[in-house]
């Protein structure tokens, strides 16, 4: 028995229309590209916002894909910027792409090692444990201060040009163009992943794990793959901090950091993957913008806006941007198109 | 008779309750089997058992002869094992489209694809509208989950099931909430079903199950009281004075 062939096209078309480009997404690129020559005064925050931005991104795999919450996402963050610093310091790889990649590997290292940890347990106990493993390695790089500089920091790493061409400079043009690159493939990486069979099982994994096991995923296998994935873009993040300040400190694992991210991604909202970017650039502007003006009282604002936010998407932290998404997913192409043509036959 | 689905010992305590009381329990390849019991007299728990969601406090389960007693939910979906929930178990934020798009593809083994768009396979999509079809869900395969009317939910619960193509199926109360004029689609989904699938159904409705059942077994207080034909079942005096009561004497 063959479904007639206008249902098969109507559910091919509907699933397509899922992971196709939205205007605005295609406009969000645009205008990030842009200010590589649009904005060149602003590099340096820019490139703030670019590894902050992929920071969050990978906390929005887990959390808005998969429902794991993380309290210590500065962990894989922090080893990838000790890892991309001490192969530059110590001359092991000095082409920094390469070194990222490395950085990567190696947080995806360790996020597979501390998957285990969070497969199972409450919200409550997997930010505890979360919390845990960041300190822990702060407090282990505290302690290894022969090879991390200790309290003070990696000091005198200097970065090789980016592909033996491309050197970084004072003012972050070659740090905003290559961390923006960086982060623009990831995305699409991610963009990709979500958008796969693997990444409906994700959200069904998220949505109701009894039900997914029970035809047949495995719920740990996801879990655990996601996590490391995840873990890999936090360090390449690191990895992008350290390339671009030529610096790697304790700070790097801190919990504000872990904190500020949560916080980054929920101003954002999680779980459509713009969620990161834009809490990021909201969240350094705002920063950049209320330090400015009173610098001992930016933590009141960001708490302000903390409490706002909850108080607003009272019911799940990740839905008070809903509304903008549905208005955002009702804009596709083909709808635009047609208005477009409406509107200029109406005005002939 | 071949036995596709084998219990021995098996034995369930919640602290307190003993949910399942040394169940031995063979259930023949192709079988439609029902599974009776007052409320509480652990049906559920058989099956959270049978499907590894709860482990068996001792005992063992057997498939086709082979233990699998220590082996996770997953992987006897990925033997054959499928089941339905009394009380809906669906992802409320996606579509029947997606629905029973993960239960096909994770059946394909494709469930892992990470670099291919979900959608771009048409034999799996053909699959999945027929099965929607099937079940009367076609018109409103975009709808969240969420949103549909209560019936069209426990059909999409059975779809999801049986999307999974099992060899056994165990159907924990599948018309349960649903009203009488519309059973007759849930229950003719699961006659339709090949005759070589096993299937274990849990039903309180005795006209459903003596409509289905070619074997009964009525389980009491966590243990197996009484087994036989439905003829046997109706005619044992045991059997109406713990259970089936008036209902029977109607029959
Ligand atoms: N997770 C649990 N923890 C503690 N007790 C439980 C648990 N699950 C079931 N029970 C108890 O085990 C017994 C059997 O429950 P079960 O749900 O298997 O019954 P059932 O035969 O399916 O009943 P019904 O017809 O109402 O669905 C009940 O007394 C129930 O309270
Ligand atoms: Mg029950």
């Amino acid at each position: 028995m063959l479904p007639p062939p206008i249902a098969i096209r109507v559910a091919t078309e509907w699933l397509a229309a899922r992971a196709r480009w939205q205007p605005l997404e295609v406009g969000f690129w645009i205008v990030a590209f842009a200010a590589i020559w649009l904005f060149p005064d602003r590099h340096l925050i820019l490139t703030e916002i670019a590894w902050l931005g992929l920071f969050a991104l990978s906390l929005d795999l887990i959390l808005g894909y998969a429902g794991i919450i993380s309290l210590g996402h500065a962990a894989f963050f922090g080893l990838g910027a000790y890892t991309a610093a001490l192969l530059a310091k110590y001359e092991i790889i000095n082409e920094p792409v390469l070194a990222l990649l490395v950085a990567g590997l190696a947080a995806m290292a360790l996020g597979f090692v501390t998957s285990f940890l969070v497969l199972r347990g409450s919200d409550l106990t997997r930010l505890m444990v979360t919390l845990g493993v960041a300190l822990l390695l702060r407090e282990l790089a505290n302690r290894l201060g022969w090879l991390t500089g200790g309290a003070d920091g990696l000091q005198g790493v200097s970065i090789k040009p980016v592909l033996g061409m491309f050197r970084f400079d004072m003012f972050g043009h070659t740090g905003y163009a290559y961390s923006l690159i960086v982060l623009f493939i990831l995305f699409l990486i991610a963009r990709r992943l979500v958008n796969s069979p693997f990444g409906l099982s994700l959200l069904s994994v998220k949505g109701n794990p009894l039900r997914a096991s029970a035809i047949g995923i495995s719920v740990d296998g996801r879990l655990i793959a996601i996590y490391t994935v995840a873990a890999g873009f936090a360090g390449i993040a690191g990895a992008l901090l350290a390339q671009t300040t030529s610096f790697a400190s304790l700070e790097v694992f801190s919990f504000d950091r872990s904190a500020d991210l949560l916080l980054v991604l929920i101003i954002g909202g999680a779980g459509y993957l713009y969620g990161g970017l834009i809490g990021a650039i909201i969240f350094k502007f705002m920063q950049d913008y209320l330090s400015a003006l009173t610098p001992q009282y930016w933590p009141f604002w960001i708490g302000l806006v903390l409490v706002v936010i909850v108080m607003v998407g009272r019911d799940r932290i990740t839905s008070w941007t809903a509304p903008f998404r549905r208005i955002a997913s009702h804009l596709n192409w083909r709808a635009l198109a047609r208005h477009v043509a409406a509107s200029s036959s109406e005005r002939r | 008779m071949a036995v596709a689905l084998e219990t021995i010992n098996l034995v369930k305590r919640f602290s307190g309750i003993v949910a399942s009381n040394n169940v031995s329990l063979q259930i023949a390849k192709g079988a439609r089997h029902a599974l009776i019991g007052p409320n509480g007299a652990g049906k559920t728990t058989l099956i959270n058992l049978l499907t590894g969601v709860q482990r068996p406090t001792g005992g063992r389960i057997l498939l086709d002869g082979e233990d699998i007693t220590s082996l996770s939910t997953h992987e006897r979906v990925r033997l054959g094992i499928v089941r339905t929930f009394q009380i809906n178990q669906l992802f409320n934020d996606l579509t029947p489209l997606e629905t029973i798009g993960l239960a096909v593809s994770e059946r394909r083994g494709q469930g892992l694809d990470w670099w291919r768009i979900v959608g771009s396979r048409p034999d799996l999509v053909a699959e999945v509208v027929e099965i929607l079809e099937r079940f009367h869900l076609a018109d409103v395969i975009d709808k969240r989950t969420a949103v549909l009317p209560y019936g069209k939910q426990r059909l999409l619960e059975i779809a999801l099931a049986i999307a999974c193509r099992p060899r056994v199926l165990l159907l924990d109360e599948p018309a349960a909430g649903v009203p009488e004029d519309e059973r007759h689609e849930i229950l003719a989904a699961v006659a339709a079903l090949p005759a070589d699938v096993t299937v274990l159904l849990i039903e309180h409705d005795m006209d459903i199950v003596f409509s289905f059942a070619d074997r009964i077994s009525v389980l009491v207080n966590g243990a197996l009281f009484v087994e036989g034909s439905p003829e046997e079942v109706a005619r044992d005096p045991r059997v109406k004075a713990v259970y089936l009561g008036e209902e029977v004497a109607d029959a």
